[in-house]
């Protein structure tokens, strides 16, 4: 049975000025804040939980059940915070929804909002996409001029404001204490947990922090309702998701899709590998996740299956690589994407990153030693789970991964440099002459 | 006193009784786990790392420190951890943990290196990942041979490395202060200066910069951090947007850094520490009391670290306790005794060596003279240790037959004298550091708690942040000491602070005098009066009525180190030792029988001031005189003319003084490093030290003793254990105290245009004679500066950083302007800061009247100095 597409949240993304709030109205935006108006906020949260939904920012956690660890009101603030942070090489979901609906965020922030009891909601947008964070701030202010936003919202009593906040260009500030600190002024560096944000968040107060995808589903939730959504994914692994497919395909872009869905079957709909070449590998949910490859086209894309398989769903950011591509070269560009934003603060992923690449980049040059293989192993081994935060996880995922399905390839790095197993122009789509490592010239090699 | 168990156990009341033992309390909620196997029961909430070193189980680490909050930022604590589950059974928790950041909970099995596979294979992954960036240049590293990492490298890591590639360098180094050097590409980054700086001193001058392997430790614009105003006088080097470290407790970021990152300019490349003499001690600085660590190396002391004791200085000294002592061996220092002839024509001839023998002859026969001339004063200055001031006390008393006697070499008053008489001596340990701490509200009046007490203000800090403990501050202006207590500020002007303490009444919250007056109230509130009190006539009477008016309890909190056992010890003219009244006949004979003597002199002796007039006026025939600085007393020029004046001068002195210069006998004595002593804490609390150094040098109550033998009298000091011994049996007193003082708030004077009331304290670090022979620690003093208000400044015509002129009849004091919200027609200075010296210079205390006009370049000769 072939799955189709389900397209939700980018729905509208081909109407005319697909951003503006008049568009989103015209497609049915709203419904679900003035469906949510009418609810109590503890429904709200009960809807969402009995969703299935689960966290579109990699770790896939329910998010209702999120929202159920907040500490019953004592009348101070409590606040959501948006990861808008996103910045995991290969990851492309969140910005194209900004950038094509901001509104659909918009709406989730507000009915997220109501259901937790927040009055003060805060959307961290990675700092150099300021297109985006341009787009949003209009969406907010027209949600303003609406009436969506403010005091007294839809004449329901119910206050909110919405602050826009840009990062200064961290991928540590997609880390949600990270964030947090960062979004206070403080250097964007991993907190101690406990506290978890639910109870001592932003200003140290409860603080539900949630991905952009997770929120702007919320809206269809309330509309469609709990079973409508459920009707989609798989039992665990419930609803629609945006695949962002990138690199060696005939047609990149979002795919926005039940969650189950197979690579094969994205494949089809993407027009197949790019030339028609031959798949080699593929990351499920960006490159902090082990990489699959052909062998796991037919691994449903849900939580549960490809964690069986030895992998992450992540962001469902699927970086394809086709048969020219150089593993090495690729984990290599991914690493020193670790090492330059390793935050610093804890030794693992501070020291590990810097070695790993300078190994990497030894392989790449084909000057690596037949001890570095095992060398790369051990310190990854001696990084994943001694780092103070997932980061140093997620830069290990790579290597071992590369290691387990293409060992010769880096034993190849002993000897012959990527560039010339893998001439870099064998994959462009035009003729050019490669910048190689060492040489000018490109097929010149000492 | 008591120093060894045998003597406590013979005496029955000792003059200065040691603090008791702390009661452990017993904890609210235990957990009961095991390391090792080794099962434990520690309270709740109590960190792994903390349970395994009560166990005796090292655990290796680098960021955690037990008065930081954890971290968890250098990862090198790992554990493997199993613990009970929702099903109650005990799962392995699927990373290794970092005992630095895990509480222990019930049921827990924690395994550490000893028993773990997993825990040792991360310790050492950890520990080889933090050498790859490592310099590995121990052998030319001050830290070689007490480095945290070197040593856990040897016992944690891999014996060899992997890493063939190329580490991150950084120029090195980089001089945060004059006094603090950062090599960068020593630093693993622990955090432990950063957190020091932000948690406990409160001044974050550095934090981390950058990101990655590039994170470094680097300093900021002091612009940005809203600094301005406050910047070190010595110039140093700063990075891409940096600004100079300037901190009283930078020193302690030296000594908790666990490898060579953090280094002081005094010690770098000074000393190994294997060769190093470690001698505990007690800082002579100030009245804290803090425990320090004297290391050196064949008889010259090459450093000071602060020493443990969590009832006074946990961990942190201040960074005059840790660099000021090089006074002590400088190349001036007296060596043997001197004598001056006088010419033929009576005057002064040149001082020559001389023998003991023959010294103590001329001191003698000066003496002898003076006795029939009128009599003798005794001026022993406020740095003396318990044993030698108790021998000043004796000396006068029995020797020279005199009251006349009084170590307040500073603005002090009869008001003060009656004071201390009735409730500071003889009360020790009524209000101590442990009682400030818990204390709710702690009013300070006359105290800048850090620039005069270094760790009152980190002890207070600490409350302060816990959010235990609320602070006033009764002052002419808000210090940045204060704000960072998140104090307030009870604005009073220079000698309006009777008429403030006395306008603490109410129970409303109508005014800041009202609140405070409930928050005196709270049971456990402290005042803490300083020394300067003692100029402004009527505070020390009214702290009291405001003590017994809200109930709070009132502390005396000096600048000197031998202030407070000076009173106890009885060198004031009005004070017998143990608080004993001098006007009291039954406290006279009480004491004579006590030295074995018929009888003490009864007639009330001169406060120190009455005897620098006695003197100069001929009322007096000598003068005895220790560690004493004329600039230091409120009128320098009358106390020279003093000296040059009266009879004969005899001085028992350290290092060449003004007093050495005029006097006619110099008698030389050890500083504290060479003999052994008593410091008495502005609490009460002894503090006895050994001697650190093999000296000939002696301390001043054996010169003392030696000088009473040649007058023919055994003063019984002539080693320490005799004074000891006196001491403990001495015992204090339980008769009639001196009466409470009962003054009357002064008029503040009539401020004519043009002029201002002087407010002045002193900075920690300023021109004081210990700090002498440290430059680089003279260059992270706080530049002098004037402060005024907007509109005084405004009615002089100088704007910010204008120079403004400070003058009475006596001098001028030109310094830049800090406008601040203060009092107006108010003006602050510096007591004795370089090209602030006020006494010296405008023979004023706090409270006087003084010129303001606008100052002419160029600066005071001091200042160039610093460049």
């Amino acid at each position: 049975m072939a799955t189709t597409l389900t397209p939700v949240l980018s729905d509208h993304w081909d109407a005319d000025r697909s951003w503006t709030l008049a568009t989103y109205e015209a497609n049915g935006g709203y419904r679900g804040l003035r469906r949510a108006l009418t609810l109590p906020p503890a429904d709200v949260v009960t809807m969402v939980k009995d969703s299935g939904l689960r966290g579109r920012g990699g770790a896939g956690f329910p998010t209702g059940m999120k929202w159920g660890f907040l500490p019953a009101p004592d009348g101070g603030p409590r606040y959501l915070v948006v990861n808008a942070d996103e910045s995991e090489p290969g990851t492309c979901k969140d910005i194209p929804l900004m950038m094509a609906s901001p509104q659909h965020l918009i709406e989730g922030v507000i009915i997220t909002s109501f259901a937790i009891g927040c009055h003060h909601a805060f959307i961290y947008v990675r700092g150099e996409v300021v297109h985006v964070y341009r787009r949003l701030l209009r969406a907010v202010e027209e949600a303003y001029a609406k009436g969506y936003l403010g005091t007294n919202i839809l004449g329901s009593g119910y206050d909110l404001e919405v602050t826009v906040h840009a990062g200064a260009g961290a991928y540590i500030c997609g880390e949600e204490t990270a964030l947090l600190d960062s979004l206070e002024g403080l250097r964007g560096q991993p907190r101690l947990k406990p506290p978890f944000p639910a109870v001592a968040g932003l200003y140290a107060r409860p603080t539900v922090v949630n991905n952009v995808e997770s929120i702007a589903s919320v809206p269809g939730i309330v509309v469609g309702g709990a079973d409508w959504f459920k009707q989609m994914g798989t039992e665990r692994s419930t609803g629609h998701g945006l695949f962002s497919l990138s690199g060696h395909v005939t047609r990149p872009g979002q795919y926005e899709a039940p969650l189950g869905i197979t690579l094969r079957e994205l494949l089809e709909m993407a027009g197949g590998m790019r030339g028609g070449r031959a798949l080699k590998f593929w990351t499920p949910g960006g490159s902090s996740t082990p990489i699959f490859t052909a062998e796991h086209l037919d691994v449903p894309l849900d939580y549960e299956s490809v964690g069986a398989a030895g992998s992450m769903l992540g962001t469902r950011a699927l970086q394809i690589f086709d048969e020219t591509t150089s593993v090495v070269r690729a984990v290599t560009r991914w690493i020193e994407f670790y090492k330059h934003e390793s935050c610093g603060k804890c030794t693992p992923c501070r020291e590990g990153t810097f070695w790993l690449a300078q190994i990497m980049q030894r392989l790449e040059r084909g000057q690596g030693t037949p001890a570095d293989i095992d060398l790369l192993l051990d310190l990854c081994d001696n990084i994943l789970g001694r780092a103070f935060c997932a980061l140093g996880d997620g830069a290990t995922s790579p290597v071992t991964s590369a290691i387990q399905y293409f060992r010769e390839e880096f034993e190849a790095g002993c000897h012959t440099p990527a560039d010339v197993l893998f001439p870099p122009e064998r994959s462009a789509l035009f003729d050019y002459t490669p910048r190689r490592s060492g040489s000018a010239l490109a097929g010149v090699h000492a | 006193m008591t120093i060894t168990s045998d003597r406590s156990q013979a005496a029955g009341t000792p003059l200065v009784p040691a603090a008791p033992a702390p009661v452990p309390t017993e904890p609210a909620a235990t957990v009961t786990f095991s390391i090792d196997g080794v099962e434990t029961t520690v309270p709740k909430g109590t960190l792994v790392i903390r349970a395994a070193e009560q166990l005796g189980i090292a655990i290796p680490r680098f960021c955690d420190h037990p008065l930081l909050a954890p971290a968890g930022a250098c990862r090198q604590c790992l554990v493997e951890v199993w613990a009970p589950g929702r099903d109650g059974n005990v799962a392995k928790m699927p990373k290794p943990q970092a005992s630095c950041t895990l509480e222990a909970t019930p049921g827990m099995e924690v395994k550490t290196q000893h028993t773990s596979a997993e825990a040792d294979k991360a310790q050492h992954g950890v520990m080889e990942l933090l050498l790859i960036n490592h310099p590995l240049d121990c052998p030319v590293c001050d830290k070689g041979g007490e480095c945290p990492l070197q040593n856990q490298a040897m016992s944690n890591g891999r014996a060899t490395s992997r890493f063939v590639d190329i580490k991150r360098t950084f120029p090195k180094p980089i001089a945060i202060s004059t006094q603090i050097l950062l090599d960068r590409e020593r630093c693993i980054l622990c955090q432990r200066c950063t957190r020091f700086s932000e948690e406990i001193a409160g001044d974050v001058w550095i934090d981390l910069q950058k990101r990655g392997a590039q994170q470094q430790i680097g300093t900021f614009d002091v612009e940005v951090l809203g600094f301005a105003g406050e910047v070190p006088v010595g110039a140093s080097t700063v990075d891409t947007s940096g600004r100079p470290f300037a901190s009283y407790f930078s020193g302690n970021t030296v000594q908790i850094c666990p490898v060579g990152a953090l280094t002081s300019a005094a010690y770098r490349f000074r000393a190994r520490p294997f060769d190093l003499v470690s001698t505990p001690g007690v800082s002579e600085h100030d009245s804290q009391g803090s425990a320090i660590r004297v290391d050196h190396r064949r008889g010259v002391v090459m450093r000071r670290l602060a020493g443990e004791d969590p009832a006074v200085n946990q961990e942190w000294i201040t960074d005059k306790d840790r660099f000021g002592f090089r006074w002590q061996s400088s190349p001036d220092r007296l060596t043997t005794p001197l004598v001056r002839d006088r010419l033929a024509d009576g005057s002064r001839g040149e001082l020559r060596p001389a023998s003991w023998f023959e010294a103590y002859g001329a001191a003698a026969a000066g003496l002898r003279t003076a006795l029939e001339d009128g009599g003798v004063g005794v001026l022993p200055g406020g740095r003396v240790t318990l044993e030698d001031a108790y021998a000043y006390a004796k000396f006068a008393r029995v020797a020279l037959g005199t009251n006349d006697v009084d170590h307040r070499a500073r603005p002090h008053s009869d008001e003060e004298a009656a004071f201390l008489g009735h409730h500071v001596a003889g009360r020790t340990l009524d209000v101590t550091f442990a009682d400030v701490a818990a204390a709710p509200t702690v009013l300070l009046v006359g105290l800048e708690a850090e620039e005069e007490g270094g760790i009152l203000f980190l002890r207070l800090r600490e409350s302060v942040l816990k959010g235990t403990t609320t602070v006033y501050s009764v002052a002419a202006l808000d210090s940045r000491g204060l704000q960072r207590l998140s104090g307030t500020l009870v604005p009073a002007a220079p000698g309006t602070e009777a008429e403030v303490l006395d306008g603490v009444v109410g129970d409303a919250d109508e005014d800041v005098l009202s609140s405070l007056a409930q928050a005196l109230a709270t049971p456990g509130a402290v005042v803490l009066v300083g020394e300067r009190a003692a100029s402004s006539t009527g505070a020390l009477s009214a702290v009291l009525r405001l003590g017994a008016r809200t109930g709070a309890r009132v502390a005396w909190v000096p600048r000197r180190a031998g202030e407070r056992g000076a009173v106890e010890a009885g060198t004031l003219p009005t004070l017998l030792p143990g608080g004993r009244p001098v006007a009291d006949a039954g406290a006279r004979v009480d004491l004579a029988a006590a030295w074995g003597v018929e009888a003490l002199p009864t007639a009330p002796g001169r406060s120190a001031s009455q005897i620098v007039a006695a003197a100069r006026d001929g009322g007096l025939g000598a003068l005895v005189v220790g560690g004493v600085d004329p600039a230091d007393l409120p009128d320098p020029a009358l106390v020279r003319d003093a000296l040059d004046k009266v009879g004969f001068v005899l001085s028992l002195e350290v290092r060449p003084s003004e007093v050495t210069e005029r006097a006619d006998v110099v008698l030389p004595v050890a500083p504290p490093v060479e003999k052994p002593g008593t410091f008495v804490t502005w609490e009460g609390r002894p503090r006895p030290f050994p001697q650190a150094l093999v000296s000939h040098a002696l301390p001043d109550h054996r010169v003392l003793h030696g000088l009473a033998a040649e007058l023919g009298v055994d003063l019984g000091l002539d080693s320490v254990a005799d004074v000891h011994a006196e001491l403990d049996q001495m015992g204090g007193w339980d008769g009639a105290r001196v009466d409470a003082p009962d003054v009357a708030p002064g008029e503040p004077p009539a401020v004519p245009a043009g002029h201002a009331v002087l407010a002045t304290w002193h900075h920690l670090l300023d021109s004081g004679r210990l700090q002498e022979g440290e430059p680089h620690l003279a260059g992270t003093a706080k530049r002098p500066v004037a402060r005024v208000s907007a509109a005084t400044a405004a009615s002089v015509g100088v704007a910010d950083g204008d120079l403004l002129a400070v003058g009475t009849d006596a001098g001028t004091i030109t310094l830049p302007v800090l406008v601040t919200d203060m009092p107006d027609f108010v003006v602050w200075l510096p007591t004795n800061s370089p090209g602030s010296a006020v006494r010296d210079t405008l023979h004023a205390v706090g409270g006087a009247l003084v010129r303001l006009t606008p100052g002419a370049a160029p600066l005071a000769p001091a200042h160039d100095e610093e460049a």
